[in-house]
């Protein structure tokens, strides 16, 4: 095919310079627009029905991108924690419609547990540990970390115990699958401590080590230490009666 | 034989034209896609990678069967070429399934090839159940296109009825799921629009329930789940055959 072309003179010149300018006309708009706009708001969320029409049967790599573009608003203002300034309302109505989307995706809850959730703005936070919480016992087994650390966050962060003790208490209870953790089922335990609740935490492990879902050994030798810590400690603290005794 | 030697044509044409540069070039981008989006992703990096290169490649892999077939029917029918083929003492079927499984067997090549990426990512039993799949569903639009391109006889309504087929095909669950959504009225216009939806979903594959990414990710599907998905997939692949041979039967020489 290239020989069949002719030489470049026979281009006339004023199509060359026409190609030249219009090439140079294309670069220079497109450098005075930027790509992103800065002070772009948050879109109202899609419906769910909407968003999985747009993925073509594609769910799981949609609502991926989804959340890489609803990621991207965070950078909008060049400043990595502009997430701050987001509606949470419109927020959690994405990570709803991007989690409806593809159920066993953790990205959605990931991001509102340990980015969204981190936010300086305490109802903002609450907001949305509350929407992890709700969105938790649709899946326990497979989204109890995201709700662990909205504990941690509700603990450490906003210092609220008794929302944090809310939190691990239902993963205590509802993420029974053998694949979580001891710190996770043992959360409920330390905020009971953090709120003074001695004795509720020592029931706590026992009722745990008496439940049978504690099998492995170290994690059973761990959690009679701890009981027998906690015992110390409601020693010094006030005369044990025989039912605070350790077993 | 005959038949045997159009789908040597057919793939001949296939290896010389640009379709295994145009494959190589999809994996390339595809895998570009994957690893520059990785690296925006806070989690699920491997998940994220494996689902772009799924998507991209089987949307590729049915793109570029489609345009091969279509291009490679229509020149052939504006070369007079298919002319004197109806003039040469042979059976018209034989004619048709030649060109048909010459078609097919670019398409499962091609699909066998863009399955090759997602071994990186994950596990063989999971990309053979989709690589099976893809395989299928790209002989599926083989025969959809091979169909639109014979009776359409021009390039552009045939790759714009193809392209409408296969989007419609994979859109119609959700558009039954929002024509039966909670926010319907019950007035007779509405039950007559969501009847005709209905009606209309008749007339396409279930490709929404077929190649799915979640096989990937989330591991292999259940047996029947699965051979109910690809059996759908043979019987209208089975159809568009019997509906090409029903039309090519009936072209004037």
């Amino acid at each position: 095919m290239r020989s069949e072309l002719r030489p470049l003179s026979a281009v006339p010149f004023w199509i060359c310079a026409l190609l030249a300018v219009t090439l140079g006309l294309q670069f220079a708009w497109r450098l005075t627009r930027p790509a992103v706009q800065e002070s772009a708001e948050l879109p109202p969320p899609p419906r769910h029905g909407a968003l999985r029409l747009a993925s073509f049967a594609e769910e799981p790599a949609a609502a991926r991108l989804a959340m890489l573009y609803l990621q991207s608003y965070d950078y909008r203002a060049g400043n990595r924690t502009s997430y701050q300034k987001l509606d949470y309302e419109r927020l959690t109505g994405w990570l709803d419609a991007i989690q409806a989307l593809d159920p066993r995706s953790d990205y959605p809850l990931f991001s509102a547990a340990r980015i969204y959730a981190e936010n300086p703005d305490a109802a903002r936070s609450r907001r949305m540990l509350e929407y992890v919480y709700q969105a938790f016992f649709d899946d326990p087994a497979r989204r109890w970390p995201a709700l662990a650390h909205a504990a941690i966050v509700a603990k450490h962060r906003l210092k609220d115990l008794p929302l944090a003790l809310r939190y691990a208490r239902a993963v205590e209870r509802h993420a029974t699958g053998s694949d979580v953790p001891l710190w996770a089922k043992q959360m409920e335990i330390f905020i009971l401590e953090d709120m003074d609740e001695l004795e509720a935490a020592r029931a706590m492990i026992a009722s745990l080590l008496e439940s049978g879902r504690i099998h492995d050994p170290a994690e059973i030798r761990f959690l009679r230490d701890r009981l027998r810590e906690l015992a110390a400690r409601q020693a010094r603290g006030k005369p044990p009666s025989d039912s605070r005794q350790p077993r | 034989m005959p038949t045997a030697n159009l789908v040597r044509l057919v793939l001949l044409e296939a290896r010389r034209g640009a379709l295994p540069w145009l494959a190589i070039a999809a994996v390339a981008l595809s895998l570009c896609l994957a690893v520059f989006l990785s690296q925006v992703a806070l989690t699920e990096s491997r998940a994220l990678q494996a689902a772009i290169v799924a998507a991209v490649l089987r949307a590729c892999a049915v793109f570029l069967v489609a345009a091969h077939v279509a291009a490679s029917v229509l020149r052939e029918i504006d070369d007079k070429g298919l002319e004197l083929m109806l003039s040469l003492p042979l059976a018209r079927s034989a004619q048709y399934a030649g060109r048909f499984f010459g078609f097919a067997a670019c398409a499962v090549a091609i699909a066998l090839f863009f399955a090759l990426p997602l071994l990186v990512w994950v596990p063989a039993p999971a990309v053979a159940y989709w690589a099976v799949s893809l395989a299928l569903e790209a002989t599926l639009m083989a025969a959809a296109t091979l169909f639109f391109a014979m009776s359409l006889g021009q390039l552009l309504p045939a790759i714009a009825a193809s392209a409408g087929f296969y989007l419609l095909a994979r859109t119609m669950a959700s558009i039954q799921a929002i024509a039966a959504g909670p926010h319907r009225d019950e007035s007779l216009a509405d039950r007559f629009a969501r009847w005709a939806v209905d009606a209309v979903a008749l007339l396409f594959p279930r490709l929404d329930s077929v190649t799915r990414t979640e096989w990937l990710l989330y591991g292999a599907p259940a047996p029947s789940a699965y051979a109910a998905a690809v059996g759908g997939l043979v019987l209208y692949a089975l159809l568009l055959v019997a509906a090409g041979l029903f039309d090519f039967h009936r072209r004037g020489a």
